[in-house]
């Protein structure tokens, strides 16, 4: 089948907003190449539990699309026109299960050696998109604070090397500096700015106790009963005749809030469905408490594009056999705090440079904070670039 | 903001590998011009009998933030203070196929890119390495052996090629089958660090179930018995520890002409672990630098050994969007495209330093023109600044 086969019946199998939205812009989709088509309806079937900015993102391509003359968005989607597909995504259920069709699809450009012009083509037109359609900046700066909580320690290891040259290192922070300097800040700011999924606090260990019910939080240890239903969601397939990575990556992707207990309202499936795929779609996020925070925090700043964001690294269990760490047999493992250190502090940059991809990022700040050695980063206007600060500092001027 | 960020994301990636470059010729003293291009003419058809080739792969991809770029010197002290200065260099080797592990080292060991399902357990499409050799040279089958991780690599030796194919590739050895093998049932605590696997895709993670292949090569190729072999085994502290005893053992015991050992603990970077990425990464340095001694200290190799070391290939940049940095190698950006090769032996010109880009594929060639045999079917071109 091809997008110009499309008709309105083909998205019976959508959830309701999601079938509403590609029923209204359904003389685009059949304009559109394959390869695109693929791609956009993957992210259009899951339009009931995307995040506000997702929305937004998706309606902006849309509405930009269609208001382009014929020739210039040709022009445009031209590359995506020159791919060669098989015959096979055509022939596949694009439509009902883009999912499996775009990773069909990207197993295909691999094998052909045309996934460099698909990502070529995928830039230009994001670049085409981003010039008729600047991003407008937040009207309140970003912020992001990253923590290396209790735990994370390493003898003589140089904290925060990586992004020491972008700001101001303070190897003397006050050491009554505190997680509630942090929370007194995100509350001020959701004060200011209440908006839904703006404000996050992701903790790689134990949230701290708050309860501000309208900040988004996620936290490994909450977390628990969801991360051993998914495990034990992949052991039951591991076990399985017919297992394979396929069979592995589809049941996973296919894995509802009701699937592991996350039943609730409408508004509470946006949180449940991300939750979810932060264990079905993250690697080592399953089993590292660090890698946890890292990919949260980085899926979270893309996906929400949040005004706030507060995460903590925890340590993380030790290395052991693959197997084990799936299967949980490993009951007595102990954490690993320098490893945990290393981790965390590479996840700091990480979250820096995600953070810095969002809009408005010359203006966005960012503090990095080591709870047990007391030291921080701080990243942004006023702070100047690969500078150390001699002055004992509390973390709440950091925030000021 | 962060000037990197800043760029289009393909130059900031090039602008690393520029860097890299430059580092390398400064830090390292390989930039004299003459190095550049002074290089021999063809020399493999005059090559002794006995010559022996050893390939090193880092299976699993290293970055150069971690490796070769002033950052990530401290990781590899032992290529960059031993190996560096005895090798010819190939500063920008390009792989332009699948970025899969498997699929990879197939690809290097075919000369092809490869285009099968990386998750399946099939044979390469394409001629071998080792079925070329063994071909060409009438070489029996002892001769070449393979050293792997069993994630999908116990097909790697031999492809499925009809005027190749069986009967004609290499032996190959999965050390943590072999170990399993060895091992009583559900006693696998004491050795359980070493029969680690990927951790890209609980897929990968292997049957291990011994069988009697497993204990014919133990006790009848690596001549170790179950006892011996455990008892070692519990002195190593990683799978490709294991990889390198049993490499040692076999060319103690058969001494093969060539020989192919595919490392792996630097994939545990798939789980997200910076620090388990780069402990995999001073394990596979100070590995690297251990099979160099073991060729100088073994008469049936020394002074007649030629080896290549080569990751297969890097992993995606911290800059580009679509990936997540050192985790994965799934976006084809410049950096997890481009990597680095290391060549030592008696006919290297040590202290080469080679700037322009050459391809992965070309190993294969270059493997055949140093040996003296043919690879028809294999792309790529022989090297010559190592012929």
């Amino acid at each position: 089948m091809q997008p110009a086969e499309l008709s309105a019946a083909g998205f019976s199998t959508y959830p309701p907003q999601a079938g509403e939205f590609a029923r209204q812009h359904l003389i685009l989709l059949r304009q559109l190449p394959l390869a695109l088509a693929v791609i956009v309806l993957r992210e259009v079937i899951r339009y009931d539990w995307r995040f506000p900015a997702e929305r937004r993102t998706l309606e902006s391509q849309f509405s930009w699309l269609e208001s382009l003359p014929a020739e210039k968005r040709n022009q445009i989607l031209g590359p995506f026109a020159q791919l060669s597909l098989s015959k096979e995504i055509a022939a596949f259920a694009w439509v009902s299960r883009p999912q499996e069709a775009s990773e069909q699809m990207t197993a295909d450009l691999w094998a052909t050696h045309q996934i460099d012009g698909y990502h070529a083509a995928a830039s230009s037109y994001a670049e085409a998109w981003r010039k008729d359609v600047p991003e407008t900046a937040p009207s309140t700066p970003r912020l992001c604070v990253a923590v290396l909580g209790p735990g994370l320690r390493a003898a003589g290891y140089p904290l925060f090397r990586k992004l020491r040259p972008h700001g101001v290192f303070f190897p003397q922070v006050d050491p009554a500096s505190n997680m509630q300097a942090i929370l007194d800040k995100l509350s001020a700011r959701l004060a200011a700015d209440p908006l839904p999924h703006q404000h996050w606090y992701i903790d790689g260990g134990l949230a701290e106790a708050w309860s501000e019910a309208r900040i988004t939080r996620i936290s490994w240890g909450e977390l628990e009963p969801l991360r051993t239903a998914i495990l034990q969601r992949m052991q039951s397939v591991i076990a399985r005749p017919d297992a394979g990575p396929e069979l592995l990556r589809t049941v996973l992707a296919e894995t509802t809030p009701a699937d592991v207990g996350l039943a609730g309202s409408a508004q509470d499936q946006v949180l449940s469905r991300f939750k979810i795929s932060v264990f079905t779609e993250g690697s080592g996020t399953q089993i590292f408490a660090t890698t946890f925070a890292q990919w949260t925090v980085r899926e979270a700043l893309r996906r929400a594009q949040p005004s706030t964001m507060v995460v903590r690294f925890a340590p993380r269990q030790r290395q052991l056999p693959m197997d084990q760490l799936l299967a949980r047999t490993n009951s007595g493992n102990v954490p690993d705090p320098e490893g945990s250190l290393i981790d965390a502090d590479m996840g700091v940059f990480y979250t820096w440079i995600n953070q810095q991809r969002l809009t408005g990022s010359a203006q966005a700040s960012f503090v990095a904070w080591s709870q047990e050695l007391n030291q921080a980063v701080a990243v942004g206007p006023g702070f100047p670039r690969g500078t150390v600060s001699s002055t004992r500092v509390h973390l709440r001027q950091l925030l000021a | 903001m962060n000037p990197i960020i800043q760029r289009n994301p393909r130059e900031a990636a090039d602008a690393m590998v520029w860097n890299r470059r430059e580092f390398l010729r400064s830090a390292a003293g390989l930039g004299a011009a003459s190095a550049f291009c002074g290089f021999s003419p063809l020399r493999a058809a005059g090559l002794p009998a006995g010559q022996k080739v050893i390939v090193a792969t880092f299976g699993g991809g290293a970055r150069d933030e971690e490796t070769f770029a002033p950052e990530g010197r401290e990781n590899i002290p032992n290529m960059l203070g031993t190996l560096l200065p005895q090798s010819a260099f190939f500063a920008r080797v390009q792989n332009h196929g699948i970025l899969g592990h498997y699929v990879a080292t197939a690809s290097l060991a075919t000369g092809v890119y490869e285009t099968f399902n990386n998750y399946a357990a099939v044979p390469p499409d394409n001629p071998t390495i080792f079925e070329y050799f063994r071909k060409g040279l009438n070489r029996p089958a002892a001769d070449a052996w393979v050293v792997a991780p069993s994630n999908g690599f116990n097909r790697i030796g031999e492809s499925g090629n009809r005027g190749y194919g069986a009967g004609l590739g290499a032996g190959v050895i999965l050390p943590k089958r072999l170990l399993k093998a060895a091992m009583p049932v559900n006693s696998s605590d004491d050795y359980s660090h070493l029969l680690r696997d990927n951790y890209e895709e609980p897929f990968y993670t292997p049957e291990l179930a011994g069988n009697e292949i497993e204990f014919r090569q133990l006790e009848d190729i690596l001549r170790l018995s179950m006892g011996d072999f455990k008892q070692h085994a519990l002195t190593l502290s990683s799978p490709d520890e294991l990889s390198v005893y049993v490499l040692r053992q076999l060319m103690k015991q058969l001494a093969p002409s060539l020989l192919w050992i595919t490392l792996h603990d630097i994939d545990v970077a798939h789980s997200g672990a910076y620090s388990l990425y780069i402990d995999g990464i001073r394990r596979s340095d100070r590995l690297c630098a251990d099979i160099w001694k073991a060729v100088q200290d073994n008469p049936e190799y020394a002074g007649k050994t030629t080896m290549f070391i080569l990751p297969d290939f890097g992993r995606d940049s911290d800059f580009t969007a679509g990936g997540n940095g050192f985790q994965h190698h799934r976006t084809g950006d410049t950096l997890s495209r481009t990597t680095w090769m290391m060549v030592l032996g008696p006919r290297v010109r040590q202290g080469t330093f080679i700037d322009r880009p050459v391809e992965s594929l070309d190993l294969v060639p270059t493997l055949g023109a140093l040996l003296g045999f043919g690879t028809p079917l294999a792309q790529g071109r022989p090297l010559a600044e190592v012929l």
